[in-house]
């Protein structure tokens, strides 16, 4: 009789390869994502020491971060650094053998969409990526974590990663979710309960109805911001919305397979009496709509709010949000429905995903963006993009004044030429608010796809709500 | 990699909390495909105007910090993305070591995989520690990998705890993917274990 294990407890057993005195263990590592940007120097390394991928069936490259979202890009790259990116991960992948799909494919797409979509996520998985946003593979029971590229190199080498386990951490969700609300809201407002080092050290497993009641794409919300906490991970236990999410994906397990497979998966739970090191508990019921006001993600308030005093925080909170108040051009007291804002993006592994479109086309109907503002939507996949565009959501975004992009990681991150210019200010439905982080000097306020929706018509963030009124 | 055994230097004050990883290299500087030459660009929108002067309050572009080697940071230091741009930026800079009251997680790791040392030390020591490095001039502090201890420029040490696997291979600078290709019939082993057990993985 073994004593009660975490979801956790159970995936990591399951991967231990080899375990030091020290604890220090060597973990097996199902599959491993690769974009351009972290995984040059990992191949290099490779190569200079004469090096395999030692399982290029278990490995996934796509370009996201880099690539333009507009016409053109898959016969070429205008800004050089990129495109001798992109040109090495193509290289990369044709001589390591590895899966991978190029930008000319209409599978590309932010690596976080395209490895659930293709059924490369499978429940009980260990799944890394050098990208930090890996944490989104977890809504599917998963132990996803981001990783530097000397890793990268690691686990392409030996399929393992060299790890120390995390402390358990529960968050519990109960009740459910009051209309408006959504995924985004949930792990914005954990954030903004723990604070951006609240996960240091734990990996998060994420319970209760409210959590229960998402979609496969909102509890991939609610894992993809695991990281924004600190947390190594964010899981949730798989249950038949995952197994019918997964089902007859290219990459999914089938037949007499599928069958073992479901078997296994149905034992991937939290045993009754496991110990958690931590527990954080929100009733679902009083999460509103939120927005941030800074540049860390845990600078989250309900959209009721208003704008904080530096002097409301203690420690190094104060000077640091002294800072932001400034470089986000906002003053205390001021109310959060009343910053205008001149850009909006909606997108990213964060919330690029068919349902994120859904839910923002619903407020867009029939509307018009404000004047002089600048919207524009970002499918996370090519086939996230398709399937709008069968659904007639592309149309709707069109109509209401929207640029339809094509797929990649976009404004997210600016390393792309979607960008903010100094002292524009962005309603994004992103994961980073940090200075810089859409374009030097750019502002940003993180919010759900349907809140972004809002802001865009209105010119200003809205509580989204209101406009469930009106539209009812 | 570079080994770790003892620095004695100059330490660079910057108590803000939440240095992201954005901050200690922006994103436009992570389309290199080499490890080196970042140091130009560390903290680059906190160093630079946006024509490219230098910013002269910013603490890296002051004497004596512009040879700095090691930082004193405010809490949760290095969090946002994976980048390890962020500790080859920092090593090619010059610094060796960051001394904080936390780090983000996936920083943390990289640091180690660079040679260089992330120390964890409470709040109270890294106040004093903090001041240590303001007084700036001839004050030098010193870290002893090998001892795990911390002084500061007037003799006042903090012990500091570091995981011992890692303290290995800093002082000897071993690279972690030979050490574990050494284990290559184990990695074999669980593969033929999995195969039987997840054959659909």
């Amino acid at each position: 009789m073994t004593a009660p294990r975490t979801l956790y407890d159970k995936i990591w057993d399951d991967h231990v390869v080899h375990q030091a005195d020290d604890g220090t263990c060597l973990l097996y590592i199902d599959r491993h994502l690769v974009h351009e940007v972290t995984s040059p120097q990992a191949f290099e390394g490779l190569r200079t020491a004469g090096r395999k991928v030692r399982a290029p069936e278990k490995t996934i490259a796509v370009p996201d971060h880099n690539v333009p979202t507009t016409p053109g890009r898959d016969t070429f790259i205008e800004n050089e650094e990129s495109r001798i990116q992109v040109d090495a991960l193509d290289k990369n992948a044709r001589d390591f053998g590895i899966n991978y799909y190029p930008v000319s494919d209409i599978r590309q797409g932010i690596v976080h969409i395209v490895g659930p979509e293709q059924g490369w996520t499978l429940p009980g998985m260990t799944v890394v990526c050098g990208d930090s946003h890996t944490a989104t593979h977890g809504a599917f029971g998963a132990l996803a974590h981001g990783i530097g590229t000397s890793e990268v190199e690691h686990v392409l080498a030996t399929q393992t990663l060299i790890q120390k386990k995390s402390k358990n951490m529960k968050v519990e969700i109960t009740g459910s979710l009051r209309p408006g609300v959504t995924a985004k809201d949930i792990t914005l407002s954990v954030i903004g309960a723990t604070g951006t080092a609240g996960g240091t050290g734990y990996v998060i497993e994420y319970c209760g109805q409210a959590i229960r009641e998402l979609s496969m794409e909102g509890r991939m919300t609610v894992c993809n911001m695991a990281i924004e906490g600190g947390a190594r991970a964010g899981l949730i236990a798989p249950d038949e919305k995952t197994y019918e999410y997964i089902k007859g994906r290219p990459h999914a397990p089938k037949g007499a397979a599928w069958e073992a497979a479901l078997s296994y998966w149905k034992t991937l739970f939290t045993d009754e009496g496991a110990h958690f090191d931590k527990v954080v508990t929100l009733k679902g019921e009083d999460i509103a709509p939120v927005v941030t006001w800074g540049t860390s993600p845990e600078d989250v308030l309900p959209i009721t709010g208003t704008v904080p005093a530096p002097e409301d925080f203690t420690g190094g909170k104060v000077e640091a949000a002294r800072r932001s108040l400034e470089y986000m051009g906002l003053t205390a007291g001021q109310k959060l429905t009343d910053i205008k804002i001149d850009t909006v993006f909606i997108g990213s592994c964060t919330n690029g995903r068919i349902e994120d479109l859904r839910a923002a086309a619903a407020i867009l109907k029939g509307k018009k963006i404000a004047p002089g503002m600048r919207a524009m939507v970002v499918p996370g996949s090519g086939l996230v993009r398709a399937q709008a565009e069968e659904e007639g959501l592309a149309q709707i975004f069109i109509d209401a004044g929207f640029e339809w992009r094509l797929a990649g990681c976009s404004m997210c991150l600016a390393m792309n030429p979607d960008q903010l210019a100094p002292g524009e200010r962005c309603a994004a439905t992103s994961n980073r608010n940090f200075e810089g982080r859409q374009g030097r000097g750019g502002r940003t306020h993180l919010l759900s796809p349907a809140m972004a929706a809002a802001a865009a018509v209105t010119g200003h963030l809205t509580d989204v709500r209101e406009f469930m009124a009106e539209m009812a | 990699m570079d080994k770790f055994t003892t620095i004695t230097g100059i330490a660079a004050p910057m108590p803000l909390v939440n240095i992201d990883t954005d901050m200690i290299i922006p994103k436009q500087f992570l389309k290199t495909i080499q490890r080196s030459g970042l140091g130009k660009n560390l903290f680059d929108e906190m160093r630079y105007t946006q024509d490219g002067a230098e910013i002269p309050d910013f603490v890296l572009n002051r004497e004596p910090y512009r040879k700095a080697e090691i930082i004193v940071a405010g809490d949760n230091f290095g969090c946002g993305s994976s980048r390890e741009h962020a500790p080859w930026a920092l090593l090619d800079f010059g610094i060796r070591c960051v001394i904080s009251t936390s780090f983000a997680d996936i920083f943390f790791n990289n640091c180690f995989k660079n040679g260089i040392l992330p120390i964890v030390l409470p709040q109270e020591a890294v106040d004093v520690l903090m001041e240590d490095a303001k007084k700036g001039g001839n004050a030098r502090m010193t870290v002893d990998l090998e001892a795990q201890t911390v002084s500061s420029s007037d003799g006042v040490t903090f012990a500091f705890e570091v995981d011992p696997f890692r303290k290995h291979c800093l002082l000897n600078g071993l690279d972690d993917v030979g050490l574990t290709l050494e284990k290559a019939s184990a990695i074999d082993s669980f593969e033929s274990r999995a195969k039987v057990l997840r054959p659909w993985v």
